[in-house]
């Protein structure tokens, strides 16, 4: 990591933090919906099942981006209606319930924690149990992370690292970084002046960069 | 899909990690800056129809009009974080950029890199008494003013305070002021030896 340069964090429960890339990238994930009247043709095709130039008929199955569904969701007038993505329901509810730990955070869509967050924007009945379903599942995952971020030293943490959401993964990051950095210190290495990272990945980067 | 050609830009900057900075990828922003004049003009039109009673253009309206502000957003993200890397270049590599970064960057980046260049010098010229101060320096609490230094690669001559010159060659170790040699450590000239 850099050390002068800090991107734009996350921002926090329902906000978006507009110059995030994370937040940007987030709000790209796609979200299942229903066209709750016809709708007229867009002219941008909205991803399968429609096809350009035809209306789309009310009831028909959508997926759309999130800042989509955000910019077309209304709760007075319902142009569009949102469900939810299958993490996020009933039966995996109950999984997360059971043991947290176990699921593959990464595969089952990089930004559980944000993107669950972002849903409790859409007024759906079973918002207070998602909300209490993402509270318990870091709660219980927490321990874990911080445990391995704090005590794995010069070892591989891939296996570990690839079943966690983005937002854990960085606090693993934040975890090995502070370990890194306590053992550099231990062993009298905190004064030394080191090559900035930037520059050490540069000059990896030097020739297989050119044609980029 | 609208706001694919933003996104994808987002994405090739986010997954460039640590701070690095890909090459500038004007096409990309034309190409959405084009995908956004349409979008407008479009609505345009379909305002001033909306507006004589044509009530089924309001949905279309909308919904061009958040693919704009997406579009905007994804590019004004793109261009600040751009912008957050190449400050810390300032920091990381000195006043000078090696010409393979240079290579990178727009034209309105580096004139915005030499801008800045040029008020944090004035503002580190304006504390510190008469000389000002140098911030880029001790970036670590230094413990001696001398250090050992290692040349990792051959650069060539180079003066010291007192006026003699010593040649880096590679492999060769020297004794020098720590203020002199810490920014070619951290480009990667020299390597600090701790005894």
């Amino acid at each position: 990591m850099s050390e002068a340069y800090f991107p734009v964090g996350p921002g926090l429960g329902l906000e978006e933090n507009f110059l995030s890339l994370d937040d940007i990238l987030m709000s790209q994930e796609k979200l299942p919906g229903r066209a709750e009247s016809t709708l007229p043709p867009l002219t941008f095709a909205l991803g399968q099942g429609v096809s350009t130039g035809d209306s789309i008929p009310e009831g028909s199955k959508l997926e759309i981006p999130l800042w989509l569904a955000k910019g077309l969701y209304e709760s007075k007038r319902r142009i569009i209606s949102v469900e939810l993505p299958k993490i996020y329901k009933e039966a995996w509810r109950t999984v997360f319930s059971a043991d947290a730990s176990v699921v593959d955070l990464h595969k089952m869509g990089p930004y559980y924690y944000r993107f669950g967050s972002q849903l409790l924007n859409f007024d759906n009945p079973e918002n207070p149990e998602i909300a209490q379903t993402i509270l318990q599942t870091f709660i219980s995952r927490f321990r874990r992370i911080m445990d391995s971020s704090q005590n794995a030293y010069n070892e591989d943490a891939s296996a570990l690292v690839a079943r966690l959401d983005e937002l854990e993964r960085a606090l693993f990051r934040a975890g090995q970084k502070e370990l890194n950095d306590f053992q550099c210190w231990e062993k009298g290495q905190a004064s030394q002046i080191t090559a900035s990272s930037l520059v050490q990945n540069y000059g990896k980067r030097k020739f297989t960069d050119m044609d980029g | 899909m609208a706001g694919e050609r933003a996104a994808e830009l987002v994405r090739e900057l986010h997954r460039a990690a640590g701070g690095h900075l890909p090459p500038f990828r004007a096409e990309g922003l034309r190409q959405t800056l084009e995908e956004m004049r349409v979008l407008y003009e479009r609505n345009q039109a379909d305002v001033s129809e909306a507006k004589s009673g044509r009530t089924d253009l309001i949905f279309l309206v909308r919904f061009r009009h958040c693919c704009l502000l997406r579009n905007q957003r994804c590019i004004l993200a793109y261009l600040y974080d751009r912008l957050l890397r190449i400050r810390a270049l300032r920091w990381e590599y000195g006043s000078v950029l090696p010409n393979t970064i240079q290579f990178h960057m727009s034209a309105e980046e580096v004139e915005w890199f030499n801008r800045y260049k040029k008020s944090l010098a004035t503002y580190m010229r304006s504390v510190g008494g008469e000389e000002g101060l140098d911030l880029t320096q001790d970036i670590k609490p230094p413990k001696s003013l001398y250090i050992e230094v290692r040349c990792l690669r051959d650069y060539g001559e180079f003066e010291i305070d007192d006026g003699t010159t010593i040649l880096l060659k590679k492999n060769s170790q020297h004794f020098l002021p720590r203020w002199k040699c810490e920014q070619l450590i951290r480009q990667g000239v020299l390597e600090h030896i701790l005894s």
